[in-house]
């Protein structure tokens, strides 16, 4: 038996696809500046709050870093509205991704704060600063410095896996996708012209976040380069 | 009313005593600088005074305020009380200029041209006016700890704390630091210095106190200290060359 490739009953759902590039960059997107604030507060809340607090945090994180984002997506999509708190698809979705990213990248820019010679806390609490002061301006961009190219990978998986909203009707990329086929039943065709398109949205937020790393960052920015005579410039 | 009082202060470190029941003063524009042994127990004094550590025992008060290891009290002592450190510890995401007007904007409130100026007048002070944007990553030694020198006059404080600031530095550069203390000593500045720089001590520094096994062993007028120590272990430290 032999397969052709045929996109011809495809074209005509360019707009649907297209939408639904629309709907994984706005979930990314959302989730990666939700989630990133998410991950600073429980970093210093976990700083600076109590030991009690601190548990709390560890747990939150472990909670969502040790379950299947598919299950999380689940308990938010219909556990909630029991709670008496609906809401879309879309929304179930983006909050599950911030809840989902908030911890992954606390865990990862904990380790950045961690890194933080004592000194440099020193120096800032003997200036006077409060502990908050401290961590906001002394400790907080260069831990963030340290550990970009780590969360760039993270914001990268998160985009990827905004693909699982689909099991709740999102009509993000690949629930557009699942559509087209159910329609067209060019099951391969639509899923080259899918993975293509993560591919190349992956690579391009990549870039994007390196590139931003580099401006947020112009004197920090990433590992330092050694040149040939074997000194870091 | 001296600038720096310290009563039997005593300190541990776990079961290691550090300080042993230490008692000094510095008066308002003097300049005392502490030398002793590797391990004496002098970073930890200095350390007390501002209260990077809780000492166990003993009282300390410095430009007016007693120490005490609430945190408002605390900030309102450092407000006064400047400390720079041998490693610098310049933060490094920030230029000279942020690094000096960071605090001054967050702990005392200040802004706009009136903070800038304040800046660049600190800045010039240590002679580095063509350094405000460079970061300190792009600076010598010798010049980061110049701006983290003024990084604490920009507060304004009553008393400078200063330890062992030249001795990450390379020989040639630890000369332009220690003008920059003997100009601010000149000023009037009340300075209270851990030094290996016995030379620096015994011609700058009013007193000299030598500490040994977290005891003040031996101190008085630098110039008599050095010329005549009275204890054979003063004696031997200065005799041994190697600090
Ligand atoms: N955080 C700490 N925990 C435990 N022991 C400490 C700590 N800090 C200092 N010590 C100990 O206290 C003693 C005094 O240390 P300190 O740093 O005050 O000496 P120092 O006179 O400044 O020496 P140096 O000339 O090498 O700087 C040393 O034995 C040191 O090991
Ligand atoms: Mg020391």
């Amino acid at each position: 038996m032999k397969f052709t490739l045929n996109f011809d009953p495809i074209w005509p759902e360019i707009d649907a696809i297209l939408e639904g590039i629309l709907l994984t960059i706005g979930l990314s997107a959302g989730a990666i500046i939700l989630g990133s604030m998410l991950a600073v507060l429980l970093v210093a809340l976990k700083s600076l709050a109590g030991r009690w607090v601190g548990l709390l945090v560890d747990a939150y994180v472990e909670l969502m870093r040790n379950t299947p984002f598919l299950i999380q997506l689940f308990m938010i999509f219909f556990g909630l509205p029991l709670l008496g708190i609906r809401m879309s698809g879309t929304q179930a979705g983006l909050l599950a991704m911030t809840m989902n990213l908030g911890a992954y990248a606390a865990e990862i820019i904990r380790a950045g704060v961690e890194s933080t010679h004592r000194s440099q806390l020193e120096a800032g609490v003997s200036l006077a600063l409060t502990r908050l002061q401290v961590f906001r301006y002394v400790v907080l961009k260069p831990a963030l410095a340290k550990v970009w190219p780590a969360l760039t990978s993270q914001f990268v998986l998160m985009m990827l896996a905004s693909s699982i909203c689909s099991f709740i009707s999102v009509a993000e990329l690949s629930g557009v996708a699942a559509i087209i086929e159910s329609r067209t039943f060019r099951s391969f065709e639509i899923y080259i012209i899918v993975t293509l398109t993560y591919l190349v949205m992956a690579l391009a937020l990549k870039s994007f976040l390196l590139a931003l790393g580099k401006r947020l960052f112009p004197n920090l920015s990433g590992v330092a380069r050694i040149n040939a005579r074997g000194s870091a410039v | 009313m001296p600038a720096v009082l310290i009563e039997n202060v005593h300190k541990s470190f776990g079961a290691v005593e550090v300080l042993k029941g230490v008692s000094l003063s510095v008066e308002s524009g003097q300049v005392v600088a502490i030398i002793g042994r590797s391990g004496s127990g002098k970073s930890t004094l200095l350390r007390c005074v501002n209260g990077l550590e809780a000492c166990q025992s003993g009282r300390i008060e410095v430009a007016g305020h007693v120490l005490d290891q609430d945190q408002k009290k605390l900030r309102e002592l450092r407000k006064d009380v400047g400390i720079v450190f041998q490693s610098y510890n310049l933060f490094p995401h920030l230029t000279a200029g942020e690094n000096i007007m960071l605090a001054p904007r967050l702990a005392k409130g200040l802004g706009g041209p009136e903070l800038r100026r304040m800046a660049e007048e600190v800045l010039a002070k240590v002679g580095l006016s063509e350094k405000f944007d460079a970061y300190p990553d792009n600076l010598s030694g010798g010049q980061q700890q110049r701006v983290a020198i003024a990084r604490s006059l920009a507060m304004q404080p009553k008393v400078m704390l200063f330890d062992e600031v030249t001795s990450a530095l390379d020989p040639e550069l630890t000369g332009e630091v220690l003008v920059v203390m003997e100009d601010l000593a000149k000023a009037g500045m009340t300075m209270l210095l851990v030094t290996h720089e016995m030379n620096f001590a015994r011609n700058v520094a009013d007193v000299t106190v030598f500490m040994h096994q977290g005891r003040i062993w031996e101190s008085g007028p630098s110039a008599d200290l050095f010329a005549a120590p009275k204890t054979p272990e003063l004696q031997a430290f200065l005799s041994a060359g190697v600090h």
